[in-house]
């Protein structure tokens, strides 16, 4: 009976001192979180992508709360609707930033760009590129490999087999960067959606001198200047024989999609024009 | 016989073209030749377009110190300095001459006379060396004079000439012990001035029986100078491995051969040094080999450096039928050639054929874990788990693993019963670490 009572009095005894000990660690060393960092997370769409440069989104939550105005932070993948819900949580205001899309920057598919050489290496297109140049004559070009769909956690972005030249769902890309970041030849690059998604860019990232590029490739830009004379908003600029859109000048007039000689400026999501019917599908590289 | 401690393979050895004496290739109407090295930074063009140039002359200044002089090879008209396509479809900058006559800088002597005695001085015969633009010529194309020119602090006590030429199909250094035996053996004369060594050691692979004979019967008039025939394995022409297999010692990871008393000269740069040095002559041509197993007449060719490679396969035969794939170098370490107008240059030592059939990769299958990439790796690493790791993107891992020991030598690729392409993951694990390395000590500075 002795041995019972003493076993359930050490054993208690030790119990309850552990607890009291236990609650006073814990509230001495409390941390005090500010309960608005939960509330903004649970707001946001857990998607942990980084498009918007903080880890995950918690990491973007603690910033958007230690942050003075939201200006300078926005979700990529809530867009406006999201960022109201955080500005109502931490009441602030929201200016709204344009939607972005990723945007691959080659036209050079198989029809396009002739391929010289077979390479039967890994399937990657970092271990390729530090191989080598290409499979084609055009050492800027897609490799085709895939790298950016693998980096893709959202599956935006699919390389079309029969062209070789990975295409983006704009209505699953966040625009999180995961795909600029895989490509080795650095041909993908964040660019404002536009109204109606529509969009006017360069399809190329050759910077060869104008014969040498078109040798390689039928739709590559030779920097022949005539998209920046018709152009009436001063919206392009060419360093290095490569023409570049602006996207916060371009007012989408397209004036440069009909000029360029090599069908190197594409126009995405426009309705077909009423003269160049036939030329409309050409066009549209997407 | 002696070979190195761990590791290596024996490929088929196939060397078609031995015993062919060297022919010259006749010089083409123009030369394109590159500015920029393998290692080292690129030169500086030091003519202009217009400019006429004589054979030996200096076009392409060297660019620091890890760098090297580049020569003209013909005489002529410079028609610009622009950039090239390099074997690996990227361009590099080079000097275009348009080729007139071949007219030689009288400085340069060209009697067919062997100068045994060296009457410089060892800073003398640096300089030599330096402006000569002088690389090594196994394919590193690492700037000679850099390698004879110890840390302060270190002493070199052997020398070591490798003429082990491992790499199946290649015979252009055979060739040449055969024919310039004795220049060679002046060339580690000189060497051993400028190292301030007493002994030489010539490694030659014993599948040149011929090779070990010729240079030991004229170092028998040579103090100090001896021939080491060693047991066929590659990459026994791997500096690590060659002095390994010689002297038994073993270079710690991540440091260079002078760490043990070592400095390892290709046979090919020695004899250029012979000439930079006895008789003023520039690095501007090179022996190599041109072979295949359906090439009709396998040979070894003194090429003018900036010719194209067409053009040397032109005169040689031309591109065999059936060919799959063409090798720049030997089938183990070269590249293969996206283009055929690329042109020579300093450390092209040879163009190998491969047929249709053997030219693709297999498809590759699971791992079995057989370990035969860690039995064959030379330099005591475990490829297999190298490749997961670079697949993973596990880079602290990697370098915690050493994989920048690794000497790109294909063991393991070549040896694995799966096919796994582990050299190419590796190598571009490699890379990228390298890249953090060097990332980490510009932060640091």
């Amino acid at each position: 009976m002795n041995t019972i009572l003493i076993s359930i009095l050490i054993l208690g005894g030790t119990g309850i001192f552990l607890a009291v000990l236990i609650y006073y660690v814990s509230e001495k060393f409390k941390v005090i979180e500010d309960p608005r960092i939960d509330e903004v997370e649970a707001a946001l769409p857990a998607a942990n992508c980084g498009g918007c440069g903080f880890p995950g989104c918690r990491g973007f939550a603690v910033a958007c709360v230690e942050a003075d105005s939201l200006d300078h932070l926005n979700c990529t993948v809530g867009g406006i609707e999201t960022m109201g819900k955080v500005a109502s949580i931490l009441g602030k205001t929201v200016v709204e930033h344009a939607p972005t899309v990723a945007v691959v920057r080659c036209g050079g598919t198989c029809e396009h760009r002739p391929r010289m050489n077979e390479y039967d290496g890994v399937k990657h297109c970092f271990i390729a590129h530090n191989l080598y140049s290409g499979e084609t004559g055009c050492s800027w070009g897609c490799l085709g490999f895939g790298d950016c769909e693998l980096a893709c956690d959202f599956g935006a972005i699919k390389v079309n087999p029969v062209t070789k030249i990975p295409e983006v769902d704009e209505d699953k890309c966040t625009s999180c960067g995961a795909c600029v970041r895989a490509c080795p030849k650095n041909l993908i690059e964040i660019r404002k959606k536009g109204p109606k998604s529509r969009r006017v860019y360069v399809n190329c990232r050759n910077k060869e001198k104008g014969h040498i590029s078109r040798k390689a490739c039928n739709v590559s830009c030779i920097g022949c200047k005539k998209c920046i004379k018709v152009c009436p908003h001063e919206a392009i600029t060419i360093a290095e024989n490569l023409a570049f859109i602006h996207d916060d000048k371009c007012k989408l007039c397209r004036k440069c999609v009909e000029a360029c000689p090599t069908n190197a400026i594409v126009e995405l999501n426009f309705p077909p024009r009423k003269i160049k019917v036939e030329n409309a599908e050409l066009q549209h590289v997407e | 016989m002696k070979t190195f401690r761990i590791g290596g393979i024996h490929p088929e050895e196939n060397k078609l073209s031995a015993g062919q004496r060297i022919k010259t290739i006749t010089l083409p109407e123009r030369v394109v030749i590159p500015l920029a090295h393998y290692s080292g930074r690129p030169s500086n063009a030091v003519v202009k377009r217009g400019d006429q140039v004589k054979v030996g002359q200096l076009i392409g200044k060297a660019d620091g110190y890890v760098s090297a002089n580049v020569h003209s090879s013909v005489s002529g008209k410079v028609a610009k300095v622009d950039v090239q396509l390099d074997a690996s479809g990227y361009k590099r900058p080079a000097v275009f001459i348009d080729v007139e006559g071949d007219e030689w800088l009288e400085t340069i002597d060209l009697t067919p006379d062997i100068e045994r005695k060296c009457h410089f001085s060892k800073e003398e015969i640096l300089t030599k060396i330096q402006s000569a633009g002088i690389v090594g010529l196994g394919g590193a194309t690492f700037p000679a004079h850099v390698k004879l020119s110890p840390p302060p602090g270190k002493k070199a006590e052997v020398l070591i000439i490798n003429a082990v030429e491992c790499e199946p199909y290649l015979t252009c250094d055979h060739q040449l012990m055969m024919e310039k035996g004795e220049e060679i053996l002046v060339g580690v004369t000189i060497l051993m001035k400028v190292l301030e060594v007493k002994k030489a050691v010539i490694g030659i692979e014993n599948n040149k029986k011929d090779a070990v004979e010729h240079l030991s019967k004229i170092a028998q008039s040579y103090p100090g100078i001896s021939v080491e025939p060693l047991k066929v394995r590659y990459p026994q022409g791997g500096e690590k491995q060659l002095i390994d297999a010689i002297l038994k010692r073993q270079v710690p990871s991540g440091k260079i051969p002078i760490e043990v008393g070592a400095v390892v000269m290709n046979v090919a740069t020695t004899f250029a040094v012979y000439e930079a040095v006895q008789k003023e002559k520039p690095l501007i041509e090179r022996v190599m080999t041109i072979s295949g197993k359906d090439v009709k007449k396998p040979g070894n060719y003194l090429v003018r450096l900036g010719v194209y490679l067409s053009e040397v396969v032109k005169q040689t035969g031309g591109v065999p039928k059936g060919t799959g794939k063409i090798i720049g170098g030997g089938p183990m370490m070269g590249r293969s050639l996206m283009n055929l107008d690329v042109p020579m240059a300093k450390g092209s030592a040879g163009i190998v054929f491969v047929n249709e059939k053997e030219a693709l990769r297999k498809k590759d299958k699971n791992c079995i874990r057989c370990a035969k990439c860690v039995t064959v790796c030379p330099m005591g690493l475990e490829p297999y788990l190298l490749m997961n790791q670079s697949e993973r993107e596990m880079w602290i891992e990697m370098e915690r693993n050493r994989v920048m020991d690794c000497i790109e030598c294909g063991s393991c690729s070549y040896t694995c019963p799966s096919n796994r392409p582990l050299l190419d993951y590796i190598r571009y694990g490699k890379s990228t670490v390298g890249l953090r390395i060097r990332k980490r000590q510009t932060e640091k500075v």
